[in-house]
């Protein structure tokens, strides 16, 4: 009989489906795992609300898990996913990809503030400025580095 | 229940036809990066749009699927406000009717987080985070364009005066409203029209815009009276499941 904490070994080889880099449990999605008689359910949560990647997320976990046990997988919303649960190993990771991982932001409410200071992924340098505060997925601002000229993109801040 | 429904296909149709609106902008935006965060926007509004709709069908009990509601409803049966669903116009007018919506949308999110009904209030709390950025990115391209040059700042004004007289409907409310407001579940718009307001003032003083004496207030989407844009975006949104009725990818 598998344990829980098998199942939650098992799904990271799941991967993001658009940033193939993070498993599921580097991004946080994956909230509770529960097993009940002979079968297991899995809880997970979109990182936005038009997320694509979600159905893709569920299908991985389910052939993943094809040969271990029945399983059943729910989304929930609540409580909503903040770039928080992000781990320190996944953070590491997106920076070797090439993603800055998301920093503390300031207040969004403020107009023109001045964008967050976001460490170039390639050279380290910190003078670099946003493009876009849209990126290539819904998860992500455009930035380019001044130093090194690398246009990068930045995991932003959800909280 | 026959309210709870009611209210949450007005959220969702909100959310859907400002989003295919919006959707429209992909491969046609001014630049590169506003070609992808006006997608970028009108992928979130049509997930809001899932995640309500979703929860409108549960609601209502019929059998009837989040697909459903949003592909084989005629314009009649939708209940979204007059301003979404107006036409794109130029780049002034999607953003002027995005600026007046996203600082509706703030506020009410954040009430309807507080609501008695855990779904509603969930949804709320998600789609919070993502109009905060729609809010900064709409609001900060009133103030460039308002205050950018002779010709950005008379477009966006147009703009502004062209759709100032569908702001009123953002506030309405009726039995459906009452009904759930007394049991702690809707929002009550009048706390919320002050914020948006303060709002829309801020931003106008910066941007160097009036707000227009409103003469004619336009109103009706939440009975299904629309204007003539709506059925020919539905013509357009529809038209998969129209022609091959129960088609999947």
């Amino acid at each position: 009989m598998v344990t829980e904490q098998e199942i939650w070994t098992l799904l990271e080889q799941v991967t993001d489906p658009e940033v193939p880099v993070l498993t599921i449990i580097d991004l946080g999605v994956v909230r509770q795992v529960e097993i009940h008689d002979n079968s297991c359910k899995i809880t997970i949560t979109p990182t936005y609300s038009g997320c694509p990647a979600m159905q893709v997320i569920e299908e991985d976990i389910k052939a993943t898990l094809k040969d271990v046990i029945p399983v059943e997988v729910v989304q929930t919303l609540s409580p909503a996913w903040t770039t928080d649960w992000i781990s320190e190993n996944g953070r590491k990771k997106l920076r070797e990809y090439g993603i800055a991982p998301p920093e503390n932001e300031v207040d969004k409410s403020v107009l023109f503030a001045e964008p967050p200071v976001i460490a170039c992924p390639k050279c380290t340098s910190k003078n670099t400025r946003m493009v876009s505060q849209f990126g290539s997925t819904a998860c992500k601002a455009q930035y380019q580095c001044n130093d090194c000229l690398e246009p990068f993109d930045y995991f932003k801040c959800l909280k | 229940m026959k309210e709870l429904f009611e209210y949450t296909l007005r959220m969702a149709d909100d959310s859907l036809i400002l989003g295919h609106r919006v959707s429209e902008w992909c491969g046609h935006g001014p630049i590169l990066e506003e070609d992808i965060a006006l997608t970028n926007i009108a992928l979130d509004l049509v997930g809001q749009a899932t995640n309500l709709l979703e929860y409108a069908a549960v609601t209502e009990g019929s059998g009837r699927s989040a697909d459903d509601l949003a592909f084989l409803r005629f314009d009649r049966d939708f209940r979204n406000l007059l301003l979404v669903e107006q036409k794109n116009g130029d780049f002034a007018v999607t953003l002027t009717r995005q600026f007046f919506f996203d600082a509706f949308r703030k506020p009410f999110f954040e009430a309807l987080a507080q609501s008695k009904d855990e779904q509603l209030a969930a949804i709320a709390e998600k789609s919070l985070k993502e109009t905060k950025y729609h809010l900064k990115h709409s609001s900060e391209w009133m103030i460039r364009l308002g205050d950018g040059t002779e010709e950005s700042h008379a477009r966006v004004q147009q703009a502004v005066n062209d759709l100032a007289r569908f702001t009123e409907e953002l506030f309405y409310m009726d039995e459906v409203d009452q009904k759930l407001i007394s049991e702690g579940i809707a929002v009550d718009l009048n706390t919320i029209k002050p914020i948006w307001k303060a709002h829309v003032d801020e931003v106008f003083a910066e941007a160097n815009l009036e707000m227009p004496e409103i003469k004619w207030p336009q109103k009706g989407g939440r009975q299904g009276m629309h204007s003539e844009h709506l059925g020919y975006l539905l013509a357009e949104m529809q038209f998969m499941q129209r022609a091959y009725p129960g088609m999947e990818w």
